[in-house]
């Protein structure tokens, strides 16, 4: 019987994800929309997008091979995995020992992977452009988020996510300047990844130095669907890995009762809202990076991740 | 307790030493001198917890210093310095940024791994301050050597002697006195190279430092 409810429970928990992914998008571009006083499509628009995209018919290029229609399945699933693996309303769910941290950046690698990949497969110029930016960047937040990883799991002990979690949620971690240091280099990280504001425009697909959008330029139908969703849920990933690890207010544990179940969920529900929110201020009041600017942005979360390990042997020696 | 103000303190040791690197990376002469500002400022705060949790009030003192002159006095004054030398729009540096931040992170490194060897039996608080100490010092020599412009050479100097003081409030008993001798020793310091900057602006028509050394008849 227990089985049966921790099951549930992740069962709850990976449905939760994929539903409030495209609501997070939505609600960041309706913040967007009001600080720009404009009034903004609703809330509720990306799930009516998703809709009419999974009604559409898909063409394909007639060079277009295996790889280009399969892309989108496997990057939709690993993402998806990652994003069920992350702690959201509790910690300990049945498949919480999968859920490395480290694991999860490799889910998300091999996502990226495959993108750019499917970039190229068709051989047009703005694919390939998009697919070298897209590695270019991650090349260089790939090493800084393996630093703040590695800050991260040295402070709390772990790289299981909900171990971590369940180490941040305790009063023994005080204040410590390496988090600080590790929050800053995770956002900028997180900014990187999603292709948000300061180093890709996700509102535009005219831009020249667009990265995100112009690998998928070629897509359509349920395949632009899939890959639309699983940005969606990769900004939803980042969200929850930050609430969980630097916010973990209200995170339940998996065999708590059913009403610090309710309160974390709510607690996600406010986490996810700030954390929009936050996200939508920061892409109106910043304007977009040359390209050619975003090595040094993200060598400054390089920079933040080793400061962070190094202050943390200082404060481990005692 | 004791934890907390360990924590504290870790805090804004560490904080001293971010702002350290943000000195190193930035290379606009107002922006240099405003991030100069809050390390004066996180310097005084620093002072001023170590005041209290070592119950010596003379550290109040030294804290109040730190505010008053590096945080308000001297940024204004090198402000009006840039702002009469007409440098306000250059950009220096010797070597790249992301070369001069790796490099920096190496000096981090090293500083911890010999201070925290060295002061094996010290208290746990004044070993912190010492490693981040010397950090700070070491940091300050770094921005000294990879720009070129006289007035951020200063700036590296005065970071520096910030990271002098640190250590001098982590240890214990260091007498108001010297204190304050060193605050005005600096003060004179300051004035000296301020009117230097002047003689050799008029001199040779740029505070670029690398004048003075094809003056003295090196190639570069």
């Amino acid at each position: 019987m227990a089985l049966i409810g921790a099951f549930v429970l992740q069962l709850l928990q990976m449905l939760l994800v994929l539903t409030l992914a495209p609501g997070l998008v939505g609600l960041v571009r309706k913040v967007k929309a009001r600080l720009l006083r404009r009034r903004g499509p609703a809330i509720l628009q990306p799930y009516r997008d998703f809709a009419r995209l999974l009604r559409k018919e898909t063409v394909l290029a007639d060079n277009a091979s295996w790889l280009f229609r399969v892309a989108p399945y496997l990057i939709f699933a690993a993402i998806w995995v990652a994003a069920a693996l992350t702690p959201t309303f509790a910690t300990g769910l049945l498949f919480s020992w999968s859920g490395d941290i480290i694991a999860i950046i490799a889910l998300l690698g091999s996502a990226r992977f495959f993108l750019a990949l499917a970039g190229m497969d068709i051989g047009t110029s703005f694919g390939g452009l998009g697919s070298s930016r897209e590695m270019m960047i991650a090349s260089l937040a790939e090493p800084a988020m393996l630093m703040i990883v590695f800050s991260l799991a040295l402070i709390a002990g772990s790289t299981a996510l909900s171990t971590m979690a369940e180490y941040m949620a305790s009063p023994e971690v005080g204040l410590r300047v390496s988090l600080g240091l590790a929050l800053i280099a995770l956002v900028i990280v997180a900014l990187a990844e999603n292709a948000r504001i300061p180093v890709d425009n996700p509102a535009t697909h005219l831009e020249l130095t667009m990265v995100h959008e112009a690998m998928v330029l070629e897509y359509s139908g349920r395949h632009l669907a899939l890959i639309e969703l699983a940005a969606a849920l990769k900004l939803l990933l980042y969200i929850s890995l930050i609430g969980c690890l630097f916010l973990p207010v209200g995170l339940a544990s998996a065999n708590a009762g059913v009403a610090a179940l309710l309160w974390g969920l709510v607690a996600y529900f406010v986490k996810l809202g700030i954390g929009g929110a936050l996200l939508g201020l920061f892409e109106v009041s910043i304007a977009k990076m040359r390209v050619f600017r975003v090595p040094q942005f993200l060598g400054a979360a390089l920079i933040l991740g080793l400061l962070a390990t190094l202050l943390r042997f200082v404060s481990a020696s005692f | 307790m004791l934890h907390l103000a360990f924590d504290i303190s870790h805090l804004l040791a560490g904080g001293l030493v971010v702002i350290s690197f943000m000195l190193l990376y930035q290379d606009r002469l107002y922006s240099l001198l405003n991030v100069y500002a809050l390390h004066a400022v996180v310097l005084a705060l620093a002072v001023a917890w170590q005041a209290y949790i070592q119950d010596a009030p003379h550290l109040y003192v030294t804290a109040a210093i730190a505010l008053g002159f590096k945080a308000i006095v001297i940024p204004l004054a090198l402000h009006r310095i840039i702002e009469r030398l007409g440098i306000h729009r250059e950009i220096e540096t010797v070597v790249g940024i992301g070369l001069t931040m790796l490099v920096g992170i190496g000096l981090v490194a090293l500083a911890m791994v010999v201070m925290l060897r060295v002061t094996g039996g010290a208290q746990p608080i004044a070993r912190e301050d010492l490693a981040f100490a010397l950090a700070v010092v070491l940091l300050g020599l770094l921005i000294m050597v990879t720009r070129r412009n006289a007035v951020s050479q200063v700036v590296g100097f005065m970071s520096l002697e910030n990271g002098m003081v640190l250590a001098a409030t982590g240890a214990h008993g260091m007498p108001l006195v010297v204190e304050i001798s060193v605050a005005f020793s600096i003060l004179i310091a300051f004035i000296v190279i301020g009117i230097f900057l002047f003689r050799i602006r008029e001199r040779f028509d740029t505070v670029d430092v690398i004048a003075l050394d094809q003056f003295r008849g090196e190639r570069r």
